[in-house]
């Protein structure tokens, strides 16, 4: 039970994270005027924000402004605030990375712009950014005990209630501990595997 | 609005102390958690087996374990093995366990990209154990890793405001404890935020001076 709200949390916030972070790289990538300002910023903020923090903020602030969330929707907005933002480094990187000629040949074929994105830019973008984008999730999933500080029941959260009753609370942490440490090395090794077949052709051209 | 944050500022001083807290269990954590990597480094790469086993697991327990988790666990559990330790000792304890397997990682990533010849002629010159780690090896791989070690030292500041949770009065739980006193969540998290952002700016205006430098000293 608890082990499934945790996944429920990372995933929402995985599923929404990610486009958003594409959404504010592209901002920063097309250099629009104020809002890329508006998006650097917001990065540099996030990236250096404590995921304890932010989700105390969220839950605890949002309400003085008339808006009540409950510990989950606080946690998941929390966390796909922060991951969007590292999110939109991945994708930067990218972007940047990508080669500049694909674009102006597209450009020069008169393909309209929605089209250049969608057919050139992002299928080749997608691919070399996804181990970073796993990576990410990885810390995604690592900081979202954080969500327990707010008093919903995640893996942590149950693991502390389970300890409490029976006085002994070290066997609920350390099946707590075990269940993450799978969650997490599963995906280092989905990121590992992702990496190799990408980064081999490369070497060769 | 304005009312709120100058509540906060009239909590200065305890603002202060929760902020300097968590500068000085940054420069702790940070300062033995290197020198435990720079010790578990030629572990890793170690030519025995059986050594260099031990510690990848050690460092890949630490990669795949929340942090949160892990606070609860040392803070916890040396209790019952009967090592009584203050809050403070246990987070920093946490903090420094964590991260040198984060740091060993990072070194070792560093000397893999090194090129062998440096260490031959090393070798060859007649340098051997320690002192071929320490004149021939360790200055290029730390040049080599600073600025993902600059990262890495970002990561430990986010870390520490986990240390909350085990009421070690770092800068997340001062502010928690005025939003609690005072009713003004929004001014006492937005301030830690921000100050968080500060101490981050400074840790990378630092690393890439660094790295500047370590540059200028390569080429």
């Amino acid at each position: 039970m608890g082990g499934l709200s945790t996944i429920g949390v990372s995933l929402v916030s995985i599923i929404i994270g990610v486009p958003l972070g594409l959404g504010l790289a592209l901002i920063r990538w097309g250099k629009v005027p104020v809002a890329s300002q508006v998006v650097f910023t917001y990065v540099s903020i996030l990236r250096s924000c404590p995921a304890v923090t932010l989700i105390l903020l969220i839950f605890f602030a949002l309400p003085q402004f008339g808006i009540s969330l409950s510990p989950a929707s606080a946690g998941i907005l929390a966390l796909t605030l922060s991951t969007a933002a590292f999110n939109c480094e991945v994708w930067r990187g990218g972007l940047i990375a990508f080669p500049r000629q694909e674009y102006d040949a597209a450009l020069a074929f008169g393909m309209p712009r929605g089209l250049r994105l969608r057919n050139i830019v992002l299928p080749q973008v997608w691919r070399s950014c996804l181990p970073g984008l796993v990576n990410e999730m990885t810390m995604l999933v690592k900081s979202s005990p954080a969500v327990a500080v707010i008093g919903m029941v995640d893996i942590t959260r149950a693991a502390q209630r389970v300890g409490a009753r029976t006085y002994d609370p070290l066997p609920p942490f350390i099946f707590a501990l075990l269940l993450y440490s799978v969650i997490v090395y599963l995906m280092i090794r989905l990121q590992r595997r992702l990496e190799q077949p990408i980064s081999k052709p490369e070497g060769v051209s | 609005m304005i009312s709120d944050f100058l509540t906060i500022w009239g909590q200065l001083p305890d603002i202060w102390n929760g902020f300097l807290n968590t500068l000085i269990l940054v420069i702790i954590a940070a300062t033995i958690s290197l020198l435990m990597g720079i010790l578990l480094t030629p572990m890793l790469m170690s030519s025995r087996p059986g050594i260099a086993r031990i510690v990848e697991l050690f460092c890949d327990a630490m990669r795949c374990v929340p942090f949160l988790l892990f606070v609860y666990l040392i803070y916890f559990a040396l209790p019952t093995m009967g090592i009584r330790l203050s809050n403070w000792t246990s987070g920093v304890l946490a903090l420094v366990l964590y991260n040198s397997a984060y740091m060993a990682l990072l070194l070792r990533g560093a000397w893999q990209d090194l090129p062998a010849d440096t260490i031959e002629s090393g070798k060859a010159f007649g340098f051997q154990g320690f002192s071929l780690m320490r004149r021939i090896i360790m200055p290029p791989v730390i040049m080599r890793a600073i600025p993902s070690l600059g990262n890495q030292l970002i990561q430990i500041v986010k870390d520490s405001a986990f240390l909350s949770i085990i009421a070690v009065t770092e800068l997340t739980s001062v502010m928690n404890s005025i939003q609690s006193t005072y009713f003004i969540p929004f001014a006492a998290f937005l301030t830690a935020v921000l100050l968080y952002w500060l101490l981050c700016l400074c840790i990378e205006i630092i690393a890439s001076i660094l790295t500047r430098y370590s540059e200028e000293r390569r080429t």
